[in-house]
Parts: structure tokens; C-alpha cells; sequence
């Protein structure tokens, strides 16, 4: 059995069977986690290069943990440090760097479709670690893996998406894995920060987040985004913070548990309060434990395939 | 096709490598049984309640997959799925008693070496296996009870079948059909 896909690039192009496949491989990179000895000599053939053109914490450390523990080689690369700033064009750069014997590349770009355009150009196996306000595959893959160890299956849940929709990879892909696995997504923000025709993707809409809390079973809570925000879309993170943040006493009032989920980095006090983020219902730092196992399955599941052409 | 052991003797054989796992590990307090994902797994469930109630004593019992230890990830046309591997008990120390169906290459018995020094340093690994194919070993790996010995070709196959998988016990020697 193998992925139908040979890059990684959104969820957009991945099975319902492909979804399955890396979750159930990440049960068994899960359980070496937990290991005395938390790492495979699977991948000690293979070097792998983070291509990082924008800025990442957990992403950037969560893959290379997951290549290390497979026994992978790899290379680190931040746009700051490197002949980007000399004006090196992004195919010159990668062939660059996969002349010197590279197996794959895990890419974060600022310019949606990046990672697309590099796939038309090179052979290698490529992993999408974000393209700007497109996809975040492997966040949508571990969030909803979080999902289903906390309720056993995603058939049937209810999972609102919480905030600045517009500007999120996040959400995208979120939407497309939680739809595969026939969970009901909803999307909840203030009406300039929810796409224009996102009903045609099958989600409800709502701007009101008592009535979305209301409806749920989890709740993703996304991070505004102002680095993406070239005009001011609302008045202020405080007005924000009063409409749409998600507090305790907003979620004591509805009297239900909603499973809290963030994909990071949290802005405390805006989105979502502290007591929320680090209260009982949040699995916050599942989301960030299980990302290590999802990347590793992704990397076996596509480093696989290398070598068979 | 030929019958290597039919049902009757092949409880013979699993019930004589028992009695021969008692001989040397007595009431198995610091031994352990590990049994190899996937096929080695039906044999090592024969074995344990056996020994089991022979020797009248609960018998430390694991499963160990081997996908991410395999030496052919990068030349092999075929992706493995990973098994789950289930130790929970301390190996440190203990006799570690690997459990295979067929020994062929003895790849595989080198990958389990390498991944049960993942989970501590025994003292000491025994190999049991049911079927060793002779003369077809292509690492230094032999098993310290065999269950039976069969010289066959490359192009042959060895077949063992399980009563919980297709409701008969039975090895058989397969000529590939050409």
C-alpha cells in the first residue's frame, strides 16, 4: 500500500484511504515515541533539507525532530541567512541545493502555490510546510489525528473554526481533512475575515461565536493574523478580543465540554484566554506532541517512493 | 507441491520446541518471548499458553515489528506497512526468545536484533522458528530450535498455514508457478 500522491502538497489531492494510511502509520511512530530509545534507522539513507521562507517555531522544529527521529540527514535553511537576500531565485536555490545529493524537501513559503511550482520543476518528493493563505497539510493532518484519539472517530463531529479564516492555510486545509473523514465544519469570525464563497466548499457560516460554540463538539481556535493584514479589516485586537475571543465565562455559560484545539503560535488575551488555552478541555499540546508522529508517517509514507522510479 | 508437516505432526513439532524452551529456561523468570510481526506472531501464541501451562507460570510475552529496522527501505519496490510492537515490560537483562515462522534469509532475524536493542541490552537472544529454510541464509544467523529443517530452492515457497488463519495447520513446499 502506498499514498496516492507523490508530493505532499495539500489535502486538497490526498484520499480519504491516504488520510487513514498516515494516521494509522503514525499510531505505530507514536508508540516509538514513547520509547526509551525514540528513534528508527529507517531514513538513515536519506537527507532531507527544511526550506524555510518564512518564519516558524513549531513547524521547523516538529519536522526535523520527526526526520531526526527516522535517522534522516538534515539541512536547515532560513531565507535571512542564505543567497536569498542576494536576490537567488527559488528554482536556482533548490536545484542548488539537490545537486548536492538531497532526497526531499520540506518547504514553507510566503506566496501560496509555491511548493506546486517547484513540483512541475524537480523529481524529488516535496512536503508543503505552509504556502502562504493556501494549505498546511500536515497542521489539518494532526489536528484532526488529535481529534481522533480524543473521540475515537471524526464521522459525524462538529468542528467550528474559530477566527481569522481569510488569511489561514490552517482552516483550508482543515476544511478539506475534517470533510473526508465526515466530521461537519463550521466557520465563525467577523464578516471581513471569512471568505467571500466559502459555502461553495460545504461549510456553514456563522458570525456570532456563542452560536458556533453553541453547535460544536471542538473548537479550533485560529491566531489572527496580522502579518498578512495589508489594510485593517477590525477596529482593534481589543474589539476583537471582546467579539470574537474565546474565554472561560463564554464557555462556563453554555454549560457543555467543547474540546479546545489552537494550532499555534497563541496570541493570549486575543483569540482565546489563557485559563481556555491551559484548562482541562484544551489539547493544545497534544496537537504539538502528535505532530512529530504525523510528519514522521509522512516522510516514510513519501521517502517510500523514491527510489521505486 | 509437497506437505512438510501435516496437522497432526505439527502440533508434534510446536508441543517438542516447548518442551525444549523448558529444558533450557526452566520456569521462565528471566526470560522473555517475543514473537515477530507479522507471521511469527501466530506461532509465538501456540507457544506461550503451552509453556504456560506446563510450567504453571505466567510467561512475559511481546510482539516486535520490524518495518523501520528493515535494510531494504530504499531498494525494495514495496512500501511495508508497519505492524504494532507491544513490549511492556523491561527486556534489560532478561533471555530474550525471538519467535519466527520461517527462517529464510535470516534479514529478518537481523532487523529484530537491531530493534529489541532498541528497548535494552538482554542477556542473552535465542531464535525459535518452525521452518528453516537451509542453505538459503544470506546473513550468519542460525535458530537454536528448530521446528523443521527443509532444503528447497530459490524459486521455491514455503507456505505455513494457521488454524486461526484459514482453519488448517499445515507447512507446504510451493513450486512457483511459471
Amino acid at each position: 500500500m502506498r499514498l496516492s500522491v507523490k508530493h505532499l502538497l495539500g489535502i486538497k489531492d490526498l484520499t480519504k484511504e491516504d488520510i487513514e494510511l498516515i494516521f494509522q502509520t503514525a499510531d505505530n511512530f507514536k508508540a516509538v515515541l514513547s520509547r526509551p530509545i525514540k528513534k528508527v534507522p529507517t531514513l538513515r539513507d536519506t537527507t532531507i533539507v527544511n526550506l524555510f521562507y518564512e518564519n516558524s517555531t513549531r513547524t521547523r522544529i516538529s519536522f526535523e525532530l520527526a526526520e531526526k527521529r527516522l535517522g534522516a540527514d538534515t539541512i536547515n535553511f532560513a531565507t535571512s541567512s542564505s543567497s536569498v537576500s542576494k536576490g537567488e531565485g527559488l528554482i536556482d536555490t533548490v536545484n542548488n541545493i539537490l545537486s548536492m545529493k538531497v532526497d526531499m524537501v520540506v518547504m514553507r513559503h510566503s506566496a501560496s502555490g509555491a511548493p506546486h511550482f517547484l513540483a512541475n520543476h524537480i523529481q524529488v518528493p516535496i512536503i508543503n510546510a505552509g504556502d502562504g493563505t493556501n494549505e498546511h497539510p500536515t497542521q489539518a493532518l494532526l489536528d484532526a489525528y488529535s481529534i481522533r484519539e480524543k473521540c475515537q472517530t471524526l464521522k459525524g463531529k462538529k468542528v467550528a473554526i474559530i477566527g481569522d479564516i481569510m488569511h489561514s492555510r490552517v482552516a483550508l486545509s482543515n476544511i478539506f481533512c475534517l470533510q473526508k473523514l465526515g466530521a461537519e465544519v463550521l466557520v465563525v469570525g467577523p464578516p471581513t475575515l471569512i471568505p467571500k464563497h466559502i459555502e461553495s466548499l460545504g461549510v456553514q457560516v456563522t458570525y456570532d461565536v456563542r452560536e458556533a460554540l453553541q453547535w460544536c463538539d471542538v473548537a479550533n481556535v485560529l491566531r489572527i493574523q496580522l502579518e498578512r493584514q495589508n489594510k485593517p479589516l477590525f477596529s482593534s485586537l481589543r474589539e476583537y478580543a471582546l467579539f470574537y475571543g474565546v474565554n472561560k465565562k463564554l464557555l462556563d455559560s453554555l454549560q457543555k465540554e467543547i474540546i479546545i484545539m489552537h494550532p499555534g503560535p497563541i496570541n493570549r488575551g486575543v483569540e482565546i484566554d489563557s485559563d481556555v488555552a491551559d484548562g482541562p478541555h484544551s489539547i493544545i499540546l497534544n496537537q504539538v506532541e502528535n505532530g512529530v508522529a504525523i510528519r514522521m508517517a509522512v516522510l516514510y509514507l513519501l521517502a517510500g517512493k523514491t527510489s521505486a522510479e | 507441491m509437497k506437505i512438510i508437516l501435516d496437522t497432526q505432526k505439527f502440533t508434534v513439532v510446536i508441543e517438542r520446541l516447548a518442551h525444549q524452551l523448558i529444558e533450557n529456561h526452566g520456569n521462565f523468570k528471566e526470560t522473555v518471548v517475543i514473537g515477530i510481526q507479522p507471521r511469527g506472531i501466530f506461532l509465538a501464541n501456540r507457544l506461550v499458553p503451552y509453556l504456560e501451562k506446563i510450567t504453571k507460570s505466567k510467561i512475559q510475552f511481546g510482539v516486535l515489528d520490524i518495518t523501520f529496522y528493515r535494510d531494504d527501505f530504499n531498494t525494495s519496490n514495496e512500501l511495508h506497512i508497519p505492524n504494532d510492537t507491544n513490549i511492556d515490560f523491561s527486556i534489560e537483562n532478561k533471555k530474550v526468545i525471538l519467535v519466527d515462522d520461517v527462517l529464510y534469509t535470516g534479514r529478518t532475524i537481523r532487523s529484530a536484533m537491531d530493534a529489541i536493542l532498541d528497548f535494552g541490552r538482554p542477556q542473552k537472544i535465542e531464535l525459535v522458528t518452525l521452518v528453516d529454510r537451509r542453505f538459503s541464509r544470506q546473513l550468519p544467523i542460525q535458530a537454536d530450535y528448530v521446528g523443521v529443517t527443509v532444503d528447497s530452492m530459490i524459486s521455491q515457497k514455503i507456505k505455513v498455514k494457521w488454524q486461526e488463519q484459514v482453519g488448517k495447520d499445515e507447512v507446504i513446499l510451493l513450486n512457483k508457478e511459471i
